[in-house]
């Protein structure tokens, strides 16, 4: 029988201690996202937005030092609203990621840790799930409620909680082949204090690294419900209600009203993408064990 | 006693374990030879109720065994130290963890740790690091350590010191010899180091044949898979 061949190679520089441009990156990105949080959380503190103002004598201004970012074309701050708008996102993305992860954690953690039928009936209801077209699926659910926050946030959490149960489920079931599992079953524990003392450990960085991912989703999803004016009640700041509102006015020229909400959507979404990408490099376990010398 | 008979074990269309049996007393030290492959570490598995085989009996204290794993009520009579600690420790634990770990899931004081931490020689400032912070050793000895905890009237150490230096090899058997004696447990050794096996038990020591591939098992065809 002849010996498999090993074949040596130099490992990419992706991995492990990561130099340059990439490193760069992930301090941009925490910078960005720390400059959009504080805005979100600082900004409001000291100018209240008024929900229902209408200012018509000042509609349809263009950028300016009073009004940075233009009005819009019943006269409202563009940056005010989209600073209150991108709160709303940033909340509603950060709920939903979260909602979305925990149910599928627990579904993924049921399915790996039953095994067996259980498995194979809740795989199943995944495969369901996938097989429906995501975003017609989230229009269905947020049409049986009023537009609320509430319902984008369950819209988005029940058509995107698959992916966390697939990562979750295949993640277990590497864990229920280790020999500590062995280990600590021969030291009495029962199946609720491995699933508690090894499991949950073991996959918390999985379920943060899917949390992360699935927030600028989530935030895409709400800006598009809004957009089509299923999501946020069409009143309220949010930047989806706002470049909806923005696109009659670029016919008149105002680009302004709908490029810079835009740009806030952007801006987040690419700095925790970015963020995720490091986190998913810190964890290989290269870096980790060099991390650790 | 601990007393396996007929013990068949299968994965997949792959016959590992062919009708294999042995035997542990209690007070007793019985080796168990073979060559890399043979089914050691799957019998030992199936010893310490790990793994339900697909053929065959195991009786604990007289007791014939129906439940595996979870559902064993009487799996810390069996203490098992496994072949390659890194694997066998979560990466997350302590050593100290290591150690609690079973006298907490059975709620037992855990002063108890801190003695079997001493009397392995596992100085304090080792309590609190990561097995990848300690050498295969060290990590052993908390292995080793984690199954003496519960007190398990049998223990079966597999390959417990076949990456080790001699000395350590001799420190560890030495712990279980005085743990022997103390309580009077059932000590079966896996290795396939025939002279150690032989010298710790005073040449009580069975060989597991290896059991042929299903497909060749007719006449005698020399070639072997297992490697
Ligand atoms: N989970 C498994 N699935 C399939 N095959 C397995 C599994 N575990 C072990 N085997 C096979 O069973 C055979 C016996 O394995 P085992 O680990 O018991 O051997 P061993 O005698 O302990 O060997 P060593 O001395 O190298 O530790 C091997 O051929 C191995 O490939
Ligand atoms: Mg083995």
């Amino acid at each position: 029988m002849a010996a498999p061949k090993t074949r040596w190679r130099a490992r990419p520089e992706t991995s492990g201690r990561v130099t340059g441009w990439p490193a760069r990156r992930h301090r941009l990105a925490l910078g960005t996202l720390a400059v959009l949080v504080a805005a979100v959380v600082l900004v409001p503190l000291f100018a209240r937005l008024d929900q229902q103002l209408v200012d018509l004598p000042s509609s349809g201004l263009a950028p300016s030092w009073a009004h940075p970012f233009g009005t819009d074309e019943v006269g409202r701050d563009v940056l005010l609203r989209s600073i209150y708008g991108l709160r709303v996102s940033l909340l509603v993305g950060l709920t939903a990621a979260v909602a979305g992860v925990l149910i599928g954690g627990l579904v993924g953690l049921a399915a790996g840790t039953a095994g067996g039928g259980v498995d194979r009936l809740l795989m199943r209801i995944v495969d369901g799930f996938n097989a429906l077209p995501h975003l017609l699926f989230g229009i269905f659910i947020v049409a049986l409620f009023s537009p609320s926050a509430i319902a984008v946030i369950v819209s988005v959490a029940v058509t995107h909680w698959t992916t966390a149960a697939r990562i979750v489920r295949s993640e277990v079931l590497s864990l229920r082949g280790r020999p500590f599992v062995d280990a600590a079953i021969s030291g009495g524990s029962s199946r609720a204090r491995i699933v508690r003392r090894h499991f949950l450990p073991n996959l918390a960085p999985h379920l943060l690294l899917a949390a992360v991912l699935m927030i600028p989703h989530a935030i895409w999803h709400e800006t598009a419900l809004s957009f089509l004016g299923l999501g946020l009640p069409a009143h309220l700041a949010s930047l989806g209600n706002m470049i909806n509102d923005g696109q009659r006015s670029l016919l008149a020229g105002d680009w302004w009203s709908s490029l810079f909400p835009g740009l806030l959507i952007l801006l987040p979404t690419l700095a925790i993408s970015a963020l995720a990408q490091h986190l998913r490099d810190r964890s290989s376990p290269r870096h980790r064990s060099e991390s650790a010398l | 006693m601990l007393e396996a008979t007929d013990i068949t074990v299968t994965f997949g269309r792959h016959r590992v374990l062919d009708r294999a049996a042995v035997t542990v007393s209690p007070g007793e030290v019985v080796g168990l030879a073979g060559p890399s492959g043979c089914g050691k570490s799957t019998l030992a598995r199936v010893l310490a109720l790990l793994l339900r085989p697909s053929g065959g009996r195991v009786v604990l204290d007289g007791q014939p065994v129906h439940r595996w794993r979870h559902r064993a009520p009487r799996r810390t009579a069996v203490g098992l130290i496994f072949q390659q600690p890194r694997l066998a420790v979560d990466p997350r634990f302590t050593l100290l963890d290591v150690i609690t770990e079973p006298l907490r899931a059975n709620r037992r004081p855990l002063t108890r740790a801190h003695e079997l931490a001493e009397e392995l020689g596992l100085t304090p400032e080792l309590h609190s690091r990561r097995p990848h912070e300690v050498s295969d050793g060290q990590l052993q000895r908390a292995c080793v350590a984690r199954a003496l905890a519960l007190e398990p009237r049998y223990l079966i150490c597999d390959e417990m010191t076949t990456m080790l230096d001699a000395s350590t090899q001799a420190h560890l058997v030495a712990r279980i010899e005085a743990y022997r004696e103390r309580t009077g447990a059932g000590v079966l050794a896996v290795s396939h180091d025939i002279e150690l096996l032989e010298r710790w038990s005073g040449g009580n020591v069975r060989e597991l044949a290896p059991t042929l591939p299903i497909k060749e098992a007719a006449p005698a065809t020399g070639e072997r898979s297992s490697a």
